[in-house]
């Protein structure tokens, strides 16, 4: 199938890809004063946590797509956005604490932003439960429409909470208002990165869509 | 439209109220939270004053699932849910009256657990019970507005009533923070403005997700 092919070769090349931002982010990016090597997760870390974020927000664009088009092609993306995006927030989940336990000390800390972060990892959970309790293809896709799309208004309130608390948490340091307080170099790392978690993020969701149509298909025939 | 779903909260609580099995178990079930609260704190550690508005919201958050997974739960039998449907009454309605069902539900369920909560934990609550009460409305109209369109959805699943706790939670978290940041504000004899704010929040949560839910009912029950 020509689709599960892209997929596939869409994610080696991005693994491919961050192969070579990890040499670039190891030997060829400046160590951080205070951090020291342990700051390097950043580059990691930060693309994982903000490709969580869009592959929520794009389970419920296509929850909103699909209800007012009714097309199923939608409800497939919805269901490979959400199992990659629960992959994604794994990463983002695992990354953090190994990073915070030699910075703060601490491997969790009930700071807003990792507590809202373990919810969105619950959100896509909740998601993925709740496809698998309904048989019924019809009403799955309509019922997980409804729920992405209650996710993803959810993520306002989210980040709105995450300004309101007082926070152990690194504020935002290039996604801010004023100019980004990072040094080139590690700027263009960290934007190196991002494009290589959004190339995985869509080779594997090209892969996942595939699957899902294969499945449809062999579940047609039998 | 209010008609309608006047017309059918009231069956719902005609049928909660006669039958008192519903009602009666979650309010022994309110009572039992309570004190499971506070046998599971260690009373010369830690003050029940400290606890109390955490107490007090892990016990109404309980209550409200258990609550909300009734609500469509009662209309599975018979296939009451197509005759509901069938029925020339818009979705809108439906949702209203299912929701007005439950928030008066919710509201008899805290009504007794208010007043448990000040007896057991010895809170004093008369002199900040006005504002006590709006946090309480507030959080509760946007737990019950997310929780009535999910309990549609989760009624026709398997492990319904484990299904609904795992996805309304997250949706919960948010007006519970606020709740209990309020509440704690108002218990410890801080000055009303420090709760407004929170309070602001718990509107805008309901106001989006009461609209939300009813742009999103119709999807969760048409065919």
């Amino acid at each position: 199938m020509r689709l599960l092919k892209t997929g596939r070769w869409i994610t080696a090349v991005g693994l491919v890809l961050l192969a070579g931002v990890y040499v670039r982010a190891l030997a060829f990016t400046p160590v951080e004063r205070f951090q020291g090597p342990a700051q390097k997760i950043y580059y990691v870390h930060v693309p994982s946590a903000v490709v969580a974020m869009m592959a929520m927000g794009l389970v419920g664009l296509a929850g909103i797509l699909f209800l007012l088009l009714k097309d199923p092609r939608f409800d497939r993306f919805g269901e490979a956005s959400a199992e990659v995006g629960t992959a994604f927030s794994v990463v983002m989940l695992t990354t953090g604490p190994i990073w915070a336990k030699p910075i703060w000390g601490t491997w969790w800390t009930w700071d807003a932003r990792l507590t809202l972060t373990l919810f969105l990892f619950l959100l896509f959970l909740g998601y993925l439960l709740l496809r698998g309790a309904v048989t019924d293809p019809g009403l799955r896709a309509r019922y997980s429409a409804v729920l992405g799309i209650c996710g993803l208004v959810l993520l306002p309130f989210i980040h709105l909470s995450v300004y309101l608390f007082r926070t152990l948490h690194p504020q935002p340091i290039v996604l801010k208002p004023s100019a980004p307080s990072l040094p080139g170099e590690m700027l263009l790392t960290l934007l190196m990165s991002f494009l290589v978690f959004v190339i995985l993020y869509v080779g594997f969701v090209t892969q996942r869509y595939a699957l899902s149509l294969l499945r449809e298909q062999a579940d047609h025939h039998a | 439209m209010l008609r309608h779903a006047w017309l059918l909260a009231r069956k719902d609580l005609l049928v909660e109220f006669r039958s008192r099995t519903a009602i009666l178990s979650a309010v022994v079930f309110t009572v039992l939270v309570l004190m499971v609260f506070n046998f599971g704190r260690d009373p010369t550690a830690v003050a029940a004053v400290d606890l109390a508005p955490s107490i007090l919201w892990v016990t109404f958050t309980f209550a409200a699932i258990l609550a909300l997974n009734r609500a469509f739960q009662l209309e599975l039998e018979n296939q009451a849910l197509d005759g509901l449907l069938l029925a020339p009454v818009s979705r809108s309605s439906i949702y209203l009256g299912k929701l007005i069902a439950n928030l008066v539900f919710v509201a008899t369920v805290e009504a007794v657990g208010l007043p448990l909560f000040a007896l057991f934990f010895n809170v004093r609550l008369l002199h900040v019970v006005g504002p006590l009460v709006a946090v309480i409305a507030l959080a509760t109209v946007g737990f019950v507005a997310v929780g009535t369109l999910f309990s549609a959805m989760t009624a026709r699943t398997r492990f319904a009533e484990l299904l609904l706790p795992v996805l309304l939670l997250p949706f919960m978290i948010p007006p519970l923070i606020w709740a209990v940041l309020a509440t704690a504000a108002l218990l410890a004899g801080r000055p009303l403005s420090e709760a407004t704010g929170w309070l602001r929040l718990l509107a805008a949560f309901d106001i989006v997700f009461v609209t939300l839910a009813f742009a999103l009912f119709p999807a969760t029950v048409d065919e």
